[in-house]
C-alpha cells in the first residue's frame, strides 16, 4: 500500500468531519446475513448511517466491504436479516428494489461508463428514461454536474477518449444527474494512477461538503481522516471495529484493526 | 547487487533537437516497392510467382471474355459466329434476363417487382443511414404490406387488413400502459390477435365486396429467379436479426422454461441441416397443419429459412452478450434501468456492436443458402439455369449463366459486407 495521496489543507473553510449529521436515518441495517453458495460472506451485519454522514469502510481485500455496499442497493441480495434504505425494505419486490436504486447512487472502481454514449449521454439516459425528465433539462442538468465535477467540456467526447480520473469524474457526475440522498462508493481511486487519486477525492470532499450521505469503501486513509465522521473496519466479512476517525487511526482497539492500520500505513 | 552507479558526471540538456524530416529512402514509391514486394529473397519470389500466376489466368480467360458475343438466339448460332475462335456467349442473359430475374412472373407485370425492389432500396435507407430523418421509419414501417401487395396482389384489402391488427396492438398497448406495465405488453399481444382471428376476415371480405381495388393476383409458382431469392433473403434476414435476440436473451434469462426452450430449439436447429428443414417444409408440413390449410410454399420456406438463421444468429449475439463486461449490467441495474431498458440502451447497442462480424456472416450465408430451395422444386436463379438448359435452343450452356449469377450474388454480399464495416467505423466509439 501507498503514502495517502491527499494531505488535507488545514485552511479549509468547514472542518467537514466536524459537520453536523441529522438525527434522521437514511440506512438501517440489522442482523445482516450474506451467503455465495454454502461460502458466509457477510455474518450479522448491523449498521446505522444518519442522513449526512460520511462512512468509510475499510478492511483487508476479500473481506466483504463491496459486497456489503453492493447490498445496500440491491446488486447483492442478502438472505437474512433486513436492510431498510430511505425508509424502503429491500426485499425481492421489484417496486421497493426499483425505489431505492433511483435514491442510491453508486460509484465504481473501475468507473463502467457506458463506452457507446457520450458523457453528456451518458449522463442524461437515467433521467431519461428512468426520471422521465425531458431531453433538454436532462441535459441542463448534466452540465451543470459536468462542471461541478470540472470537465464540461469533454461533454461530446466518448468515455474512452478520457483518462481514468476524468472518466471516475464523469462516473460521479452521471450519479448526481440521478439526484441522490445516498452515494454509494467502491474503492473510487483504486484503479487510478496516483497524479489522478487527488482530482476524484477532490470532488467527494466538494460533494461531503454539500452534506451528501456517502459510504466510501476506500484505503486512502487521508480522505478518511478528514472527510468520515466515522471509520468501519471490516475483516472476514463482520465489522469488526468502528469509531470516529481521529481516536480509530490514535488508537485502534482491536488487534486485527492495528495489524491493518500498519500495514496500510507502511511501517 | 554489485551495481556501480553510472551517473559520476552530472549532465543536464539546454537546448531541445528540433524535429528533422526524414533520409530520402524513407519515402515513396521505391521504398514502397522495396519494403512490400521485394523485402527479401522469399518476398520477391512470391512476387514474381503471384505476377506469373496473374498473367497466367489473364491470357486462359482474358481472350474468352473480350470476344464476347451479346447477340444469338441460340448456342448453335454463338458457335457459327465464333467459327472456333474462344469467346463467351453472353447472348444467353440478352435473351433469358427476365426469367433469370423473375422467373415465370407473368411479363405485363414485371413493373412490380421492379417497383417492390426500388421501395425496398428507398425503405431501407432510413433503417441502414441514421443521419437520414427518423421519420422516414414509417414509410419502413409499412413497406412489407405494399411489398406484399405488389409482388402477390389480389384484394387490397388483405394487406391492409393485417397491417391494421399491428395498429391495433400498437394502439391498445399506448392506451394500457396509462394503467399498467404488465396489462400493456398483454393488451398489445392480444389486440393484433383478436383482430386477425375474429375481425380481419369479415373487415376484409366487406370491404372486398364493396370496394373490390387490387391488383391482379399472380400464385407463388410462378416466382422465381433472383426474385425468390431477394424475397426469402430479404425476409429471412430481417425477421432473424429480432428472433435472433430473442433467442439469445431467453438463453442467457433465468427463467427455466424460457431458457430450456429457447436452448432446446437453438440447439435442435443448429444440429439439423437447412436442406431437411426445407424437405420438411415443403413435405411434411401438410402432415402437421390442420388439413385444408393450403400454406404457400414460398411462405413456408421463408419460415424454415428464418429459424434456421435465427438459431444462429443467437448464438452469435450470445458470444457479443458474454463479450460484455459485468459492469456493464450493474452500472445499468444501479442506475435504477428495469430489464428491458437495460437491454435496449446498454447492453443490445454494445453487444449487437461487437457482434456485427458474425451477424453479417449470417445474412450473406442465408442469402446465398436462398439457391438451396432449388432442391424442393422453387425456381431460383440456380433452377433457372437448369431450365433455360433444358431449352434446346440454350443446351450445352454452362459459364455464362453461372457468371452471370455469381455476379449478382456477389454484388449483394458485397455490398452487404461493405455496408458492415462502414457501420462498424461509425461505431467505433472506444479508444479513437
Ligand atoms: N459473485 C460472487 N460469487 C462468489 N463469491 C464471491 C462473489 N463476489 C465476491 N465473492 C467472494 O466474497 C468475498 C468478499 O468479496 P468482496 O466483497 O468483493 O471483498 P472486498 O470488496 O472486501 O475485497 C471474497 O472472498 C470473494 O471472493
Ligand atoms: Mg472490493
Amino acid at each position: 500500500m501507498s503514502e495517502p495521496v491527499v494531505e488535507m489543507p488545514v485552511d479549509r473553510k468547514i472542518d467537514i468531519s466536524q459537520m453536523k449529521v441529522s438525527d434522521e436515518i437514511a440506512i438501517q441495517i440489522t442482523g445482516m446475513n450474506k451467503w455465495f453458495g454454502s461460502f458466509h460472506v457477510l455474518r450479522d451485519i448491523d449498521m446505522t448511517v444518519n442522513r449526512g454522514e460520511r462512512i468509510v469502510i475499510c478492511g483487508p481485500s476479500g473481506s466483504g466491504k463491496s459486497t456489503l455496499i453492493r447490498c445496500i442497493n440491491r446488486l447483492e441480495e442478502h438472505q437474512a436479516g433486513q436492510i431498510i434504505v430511505d425508509g424502503t425494505e429491500l426485499t425481492s419486490d421489484l417496486k421497493n428494489i426499483d425505489k431505492v436504486r433511483s435514491e442510491v447512487g453508486m460509484v465504481f472502481q473501475h468507473f463502467n461508463l457506458f463506452p457507446h454514449l457520450t458523457i453528456l449521454e451518458n449522463c442524461t439516459l437515467a433521467p431519461i428514461w428512468v426520471r422521465k425528465t425531458p431531453k433538454k433539462e436532462a441535459e441542463e442538468i448534466a452540465m451543470h454536474f459536468l462542471e461541478k465535477v470540472k470537465i464540461p467540456e469533454q461533454a461530446l467526447k466518448y468515455p474512452g477518449q478520457l483518462s481514468g480520473g476524468q472518466q471516475q469524474r464523469v462516473a460521479i457526475a452521471r450519479s448526481l444527474c440521478m439526484r441522490p440522498r445516498i452515494m454509494l462508493f467502491d474503492e473510487p481511486t483504486s484503479a487510478l494512477d496516483p497524479e489522478m487519486i487527488k482530482e476524484v477525492l477532490d470532488t467527494m470532499i466538494q460533494l461531503a461538503e454539500e452534506g451528501m450521505t456517502m459510504i466510501c469503501v476506500t484505503h486512502e486513509m487521508g480522505f478518511a481522516q478528514a472527510v468520515a465522521n466515522r471509520v468501519i473496519f471490516m475483516d472476514q466479512g463482520q465489522i469488526v471495529e468502528q469509531n470516529r476517525p481521529t481516536e480509530f487511526f490514535k488508537n485502534p482497539k482491536s488487534e486485527r484493526t492495528k495489524l491493518f492500520l500498519s500495514q496500510i500505513l507502511g511501517h | 547487487m554489485s551495481n556501480i552507479e553510472a551517473h559520476t558526471v552530472a549532465y543536464v540538456r539546454d537546448t531541445m533537437l528540433p524535429e528533422q524530416t526524414p533520409p530520402i529512402t524513407e519515402k515513396g514509391a521505391v521504398k514502397w516497392l522495396r519494403e512490400n514486394l521485394f523485402s527479401g529473397w522469399l518476398n520477391s519470389v512470391l512476387t514474381v510467382l503471384s505476377l506469373l500466376v496473374i498473367w497466367w489466368a489473364l491470357a486462359a480467360i482474358g481472350p474468352w471474355l473480350l470476344n464476347t458475343i451479346w447477340n444469338a438466339g441460340s448456342l448453335r448460332e454463338c458457335r457459327e459466329i465464333l467459327d472456333g475462335t474462344p469467346g463467351a456467349c453472353f447472348a444467353v442473359i440478352n435473351d433469358r434476363w427476365h426469367q433469370l430475374l423473375f422467373g415465370f412472373y407473368p411479363s405485363q407485370h414485371y413493373w412490380r417487382p421492379t417497383l417492390a425492389f426500388v421501395l425496398l432500396l428507398a425503405s431501407l435507407a432510413p433503417v441502414l443511414f441514421t443521419n437520414l430523418p427518423r421519420k422516414l421509419l414509417y414509410v419502413s414501417a409499412a413497406y412489407p404490406f405494399v411489398a406484399y401487395h405488389l409482388l402477390w396482389g389480389g384484394s387490397i384489402w388483405l394487406p391492409v387488413s393485417a397491417a391494421l391488427g399491428f395498429v391495433a396492438g400498437f394502439v391498445a398497448f399506448v392506451f394500457a400502459r396509462r394503467v399498467n406495465g404488465l396489462l400493456a405488453v398483454f393488451a398489445a399481444v392480444l389486440a393484433p390477435i383478436f383482430w386477425w382471428l375474429f375481425l380481419a376476415q369479415p373487415f376484409n371480405a366487406g370491404l372486398s365486396s364493396v370496394l373490390p381495388i387490387g391488383l391482379e393476383f399472380v400464385r407463388s409458382d410462378r416466382f422465381g429467379g433472383f426474385l425468390i431469392s431477394l424475397v426469402i433473403g430479404v425476409t429471412g434476414i430481417s425477421l432473424s436479426l429480432p428472433l435472433g435476440i430473442l433467442l439469445a436473451l431467453g438463453r442467457q434469462s433465468d427463467m427455466v422454461f424460457v431458457k430450456s426452450v429457447c436452448v432446446i430449439f437453438i440447439e435442435f436447429i443448429r444440429g439439423v441441416p437447412l436442406i431437411t428443414l426445407l424437405f420438411t417444409a415443403s413435405l411434411l408440413l401438410n402432415y402437421f397443419l390442420p388439413p385444408g390449410t393450403s400454406f404457400d410454399l414460398i411462405l413456408r420456406v421463408i419460415i424454415m429459412v428464418t429459424l434456421f438463421a435465427a438459431a444462429y444468429m443467437a448464438e452469435v449475439i450470445r458470444g457479443g452478450l458474454a463479450a460484455l463486461p459485468r459492469g456493464q449490467y450493474e452500472a445499468a441495474d444501479a442506475l435504477g434501468l428495469d430489464y428491458w431498458k437495460a437491454q435496449r440502451l446498454i447492453i443490445m447497442p454494445q453487444a449487437l456492436k461487437i457482434s456485427i462480424p458474425g451477424i453479417v456472416n449470417t445474412f450473406i450465408g442465408l442469402f446465398k443458402d436462398t439457391t438451396l430451395v432449388v432442391f424442393i422444386g422453387l425456381l431460383d436463379p440456380i433452377g433457372l439455369s437448369n431450365a433455360i438448359r433444358a431449352d434446346t435452343d440454350w443446351n450445352g450452356i454452362y459459364w455464362e449463366l453461372f457468371i452471370f449469377i455469381g455476379a449478382l450474388f456477389f454484388l449483394f454480399c458485397f455490398g452487404i459486407s461493405r455496408y458492415s464495416m462502414y457501420l462498424e467505423r461509425k461505431l467505433k466509439t472506444d479508444h479513437r
